[in-house]
């Protein structure tokens, strides 16, 4: 029951995430698995015990021991440094976690001087000195004054987990929880002691899920059938990778036929939950071809967008378009290049910019080419062609056949992790809530603004609204320039997502002006579905076919969907349908 | 109807008769396929009047581009369709006749394999794939150069014109056509040399394709071939079809509605256009010597579509002449400033639809009518 409760709570955020398009705030929450606990735990290791058995850090005996440990740590061998660090552990001593971190980090030494054990931080040449149970800053000294403390692997697994125990009980969730995944990393009596412990008063969701998975995958190895089932069945749910295979081992034969687990109850209990797994798995990893079809989706919305203005309102068949875009994205490298300090800024300031730069082309190329060749669809799309051509020669010219190298500000790199099955990196959300507004918005300027209202009547029908006093030659410029200046903006876009070249249009224009046509020319909302159930499609064949194959087939089923529905999915109807 | 006298009881004699462009085209035709081997053969290399061995590889290759240009003068221009993927069936012609020419290479390729091409032992194929076979015969890619394209035509039309897609959107989808076929051909797996495509051929018909001899026949049979893809083109425009074709283009629901199966007429000059455009590819290859999956590129279909508009479009001759100069100013420009081709090329694209619709051949006949309307007095 909690299992279904917890990923569809997953579900959830992740429906409220695309239909909010605005939701990494959400989708934040829900990856460190509700509000993080509120715990003002005190810094100890085992916290939660009660005051009166917690051994007190400034207590006088305690301090001695660890004194007398950290005097023997520089000349024990390295089996013996493992047992000191257990020791340490023991101790309980905030203190400890520091000299701990030190030791890993191979900043721990000893002074040949006076044997003091001390941490050094590298100043310069000479390290800065403090001292390791204290804390006292010790001035500096040359390094070879000093002898490093030296670990090897093995203890540095041993000191990972041993730092892993005192951020148990840190009030910082994430901490707890990255903690907890160390911890794991190699289980021993002791750090299953320490977490079942911690389980009894962990309050964060997420957390306790990771020590119950651990706890469980111990308990896998228990000699007790009815353990072992007990773990299998609580395992059912993970979708951790570990848990997936130890329940697949579980079910192997050896050679002499017998089972890697002996008892059947547990095998069929083993069986039954990597059936749930792989049901789980199955439906994140749909949801992850869903997600990444719709960046992909976004993708051809974003080229398609303007054009559904151009071409699907005022039916100018606008080969240049994809230069339009090009043009954007050359602005946001400009924009880089002044502001070098401000990447973040610089995307934010290229948007309006890309807008006006590519918006007046646009108003340019109408006035002095496509307003020449009204009704004469063939020979706009030639002489825009032509335009295309002189434009990306242009750009050659001016910046460099090269690409152009534009930075992705840092909250566009990376990625969001739901879970251990599902993760999202945030251009592609971006990507897909950034179309989601633009889409929006042209909506918005098309169905309530005058110069929509305008923009609508000249289309349907030119001599009429003249006639109403609509001045239809400032309104074709205008609706010329918001579709190129939309398409400078879905370059700016784009430069986050590809190579900024002067072939950038190029690859755009043949899949954009199939989309639109797929959506059904004149029909914004034809061209938001259609681009995206495209990049849906694409992203469902590529596992079976491979992208150059699955965009072959994309191509070939609009080729024949035209055939079967010449007007799109969503036809305009009535007069506005004859232009 | 039965008061209109019928044209084309002289067939295409009277249509040459009236086509005073068309016979200016013949005579030049016949001018240099005279005169190309004379010069190139006999006069020696030293006299000025030598014609080089590149220049008849150049001229060849443009003849091939004419004719490519004609097949899309003959649907454009005549029938209004405009196919911006004309370049994929004269690259499956191109590609046809380059199966043929990979298996004749035989044991001279760099890996002396005697069945498999060099592309396919590079890419560790053990045998040869099963629409490879048949390519070591002649007849057999004769046929391929014309069934390819033309199957592919005869499919995609029957598809398009059935459901009566036209206009912008036709363009759009053969648009769409050739980058597909381009993004498969691209391909290693395809088995068509993926992006390197065909190249190092040896021989044709036994004949060394570096002899002299061998070049100059190909050029020979180039220049026979555009100047029949010219007659044919004429000959069917002139043809009682062809003034169905030309009723299509001018006003394509009154010609159904007085009973023309608009779709069969079509389709059928959608065919024939393509299987020109592969023979026009079969040509090109040998000649050239390489044939790769950038022909499928839609930049390339769109511009012999420019060839066609510079030229002058529902003239058939305006289409010679129009793939002619740009295609001689293309190898002008890019040998002397390469930069400004593309510059050049962009600019004729916007400027002859603005100032020249009619392409030059249209332009010119408008000067010779008002040169005759000044002189009406003497007629």
């Amino acid at each position: 029951m909690m299992r279904w409760l917890r990923h569809c709570a997953v579900l959830g955020c992740l429906a409220g995430l695309v239909a909010a398009a605005a939701g990494t705030a959400v989708a934040g929450t829900a990856a460190a698995g509700g509000a993080p606990g509120a715990q003002p735990a005190p810094v100890s290791p085992g916290a939660g015990q009660p005051a009166a058995e917690r051994p007190v850090a400034d207590e006088p005996v305690a301090d001695e021991r660890l004194q007398q440990l950290l005097a023997q740590l520089p000349q024990a061998s390295y089996a013996d440094k493992r047992a000191l660090i257990r020791q340490f552990i023991a101790l309980h001593d905030p203190r400890v976690r520091a000299i701990l971190g030190a030791m890993l980090e191979e900043n721990l030494y000893e002074r040949s001087a006076d044997q003091r054990v001390v941490i050094g931080a590298a100043d310069g040449d000479n390290l800065r000195l403090t001292d390791a149970l204290t804390g006292a800053a010790l001035g500096t000294a040359a390094p070879d004054a000093l002898g490093r403390i030296g670990i090897n692997n093995q203890l540095r697994k041993a000191l990972r987990v041993g730092m892993a125990q005192f951020d148990l009980s840190s009030p910082d969730a994430a901490v707890r929880l990255a903690a907890v995944r160390e911890m794991l990393r190699a289980v021993d009596e002791d750090s299953i002691a320490v977490l079942r412990e911690r389980l009894a008063h962990e309050s964060n969701a997420a957390v306790k899920r990771a020590i119950g998975e651990g706890l469980a995958l111990a308990d896998l190895d228990s000699s007790d059938a009815r353990t072992r089932l007990a773990a299998v069945e609580t395992l059912a749910g993970s979708l951790n990778t570990d848990v997936y295979n130890r329940l697949s081992a579980m079910l192997e034969r050896s050679a002499d036929g017998g089972y890697a687990e002996p008892d059947a109850r547990v095998r069929a209990a083993a069986q039954a939950s990597i059936r749930s797994i792989n049901r789980w798995r199955n439906l994140y990893s749909a949801i992850q071809t869903l997600m990444f079809g719709l960046s992909q989706g976004s993708v051809l919305v974003l080229a398609a967008i303007g054009l559904a203005i151009t071409f699907g309102v005022m039916g100018v068949i606008n080969m240049a378009h994809g230069e339009l875009m090009m043009l954007g994205a050359y602005t946001t490298y400009v924009v880089q290049l002044l502001m070098p300090q401000h990447i973040g800024a610089s995307i934010v300031i290229a948007i309006p910019a890309a807008f006006l730069v590519s918006g007046l082309a646009g108003v340019a190329i109408e006035r002095g080419i496509v307003r020449h060749l009204y009704g004469r669809p063939l020979e706009t799309l030639l002489a825009t062609f032509g335009l295309s051509l002189v434009l990306q020669q242009a750009v050659r010219d001016l910046f460099s056949a090269n690409n152009r190298p534009v930075q992705s500000p840092p909250w566009l790199s990376g990625e969001l992790q739901i879970n251990e099955a599902l993760s999202l990196t945030y251009n592609r959300l971006y990507t897909i809530v950034f179309t989601f507004m633009l889409f929006l918005l042209l909506l918005a300027v098309l169905k309530r603004t005058r110069l929509g209202l305008e923009v609508r009547a000249v289309s349907q029908n030119r001599a009429m609204a003249k006639a109403m006093g609509v001045r239809t030659e400032w309104v074709d410029a205008l609706t010329f320039g918001l579709g190129s200046g939309i398409a400078g903006v879905a370059g700016v876009a784009l430069s986050q997502l590809t190579n900024v070249g002067p072939n950038l249009g190029q690859s755009y224009i043949v899949d954009s002006f199939m989309v639109v046509v797929f959506g059904g020319v004149g029909n914004l909302w034809g061209t938001e579905l259609g681009g995206n159930a495209l990049g849906i499609v694409n992203k469902l064949l590529e596992p079976y076919s491979g992208a150059v194959l699955a965009k072959i087939f994309v191509l070939v089923f609009l080729i024949l969907f035209i055939q079967r529905r010449p007007r799109g999915m969503f036809p305009q109807k009535g007069r506005a349908a004859d232009g | 109807m039965g008061a209109t006298p019928r044209r084309e009881a002289g067939g295409l004699r009277a249509a040459l008769h009236a086509d005073r462009g068309g016979r200016i085209f013949l005579a030049l035709l016949a001018a240099v396929a005279v005169l190309a081997p004379l010069l190139n053969l006999l006069v020696p290399a030293s006299s000025a009047l030598h014609l080089s061995s590149y220049t008849v590889t150049l001229l060849g290759k443009y003849m091939t581009y004419a004719m490519l240009a004609i097949a899309v003068d003959l649907i454009w221009g005549y029938c209004g369709i405009l196919s911006l993927g004309h370049g994929a069936f004269f690259a499956l012609g191109g590609y046809a006749m380059g199966m043929y020419l990979m298996r004749q290479i035989g044991t001279r390729g760099v890996y002396g394999d005697p069945v498999l091409p060099d592309f396919m032992v590079f890419l560790n194929w053990k045998e040869l794939p099963w629409f490879w076979h048949g390519f070591d015969v002649f007849a057999f890619a004769a046929l391929m150069v014309v069934l390819a394209p033309g199957l592919l035509a005869l499919v995609f039309g029957f598809l398009a014109f059935r459901s009566r897609v036209s206009g912008v959107y036709l363009s759009i989808i053969t648009q769409a056509l050739t980058y597909a076929l381009m993004l498969a051909f691209f391909r290693n797996d395809m088995g068509f040399g993926g992006n390197n495509g065909f190249t190092d051929f040896k021989d044709l018909l036994g004949f060394s394709l570096q002899a002299p001899g061998t070049r100059m026949t190909l050029f020979l049979g180039t220049a026979l071939a555009l100047g029949g893809s010219y007659l044919l083109c004429r000959y069917v425009v002139s043809s009682r079809a062809g003034r169905v074709i030309q009723a299509v283009r001018d006003a394509e629901s009154r010609a159904r509605f007085i009973g023309y199966r608009v779709e069969s007429y079509k389709l059928w000059v959608f065919v024939f256009s393509a299987v020109l455009a592969g023979i026009a590819g079969a040509l090109y290859v040998p000649q050239i010597g390489i044939i790769n999956p950038s022909e499928f590129s839609p930049a390339n279909s769109i511009e012999i579509v420019i060839w066609v508009a510079i030229g002058g479009r529902g003239t058939l001759y305006g289409a010679v002449v129009g793939a002619l100069l740009v295609n001689y100013a293309k190898t002008y420009f890019t040998a002397a400033l390469p930069s400004m081709w593309l510059y050049a090329l962009g600019a004729l694209f916007v400027l002859v639809p603005l100032l020249l619709p009619q392409g030059v051949v249209g332009a010119l006949g408008q000067l010779r009518r008002r040169a005759d309307a000044r002189r009406p007095a003497a007629a």
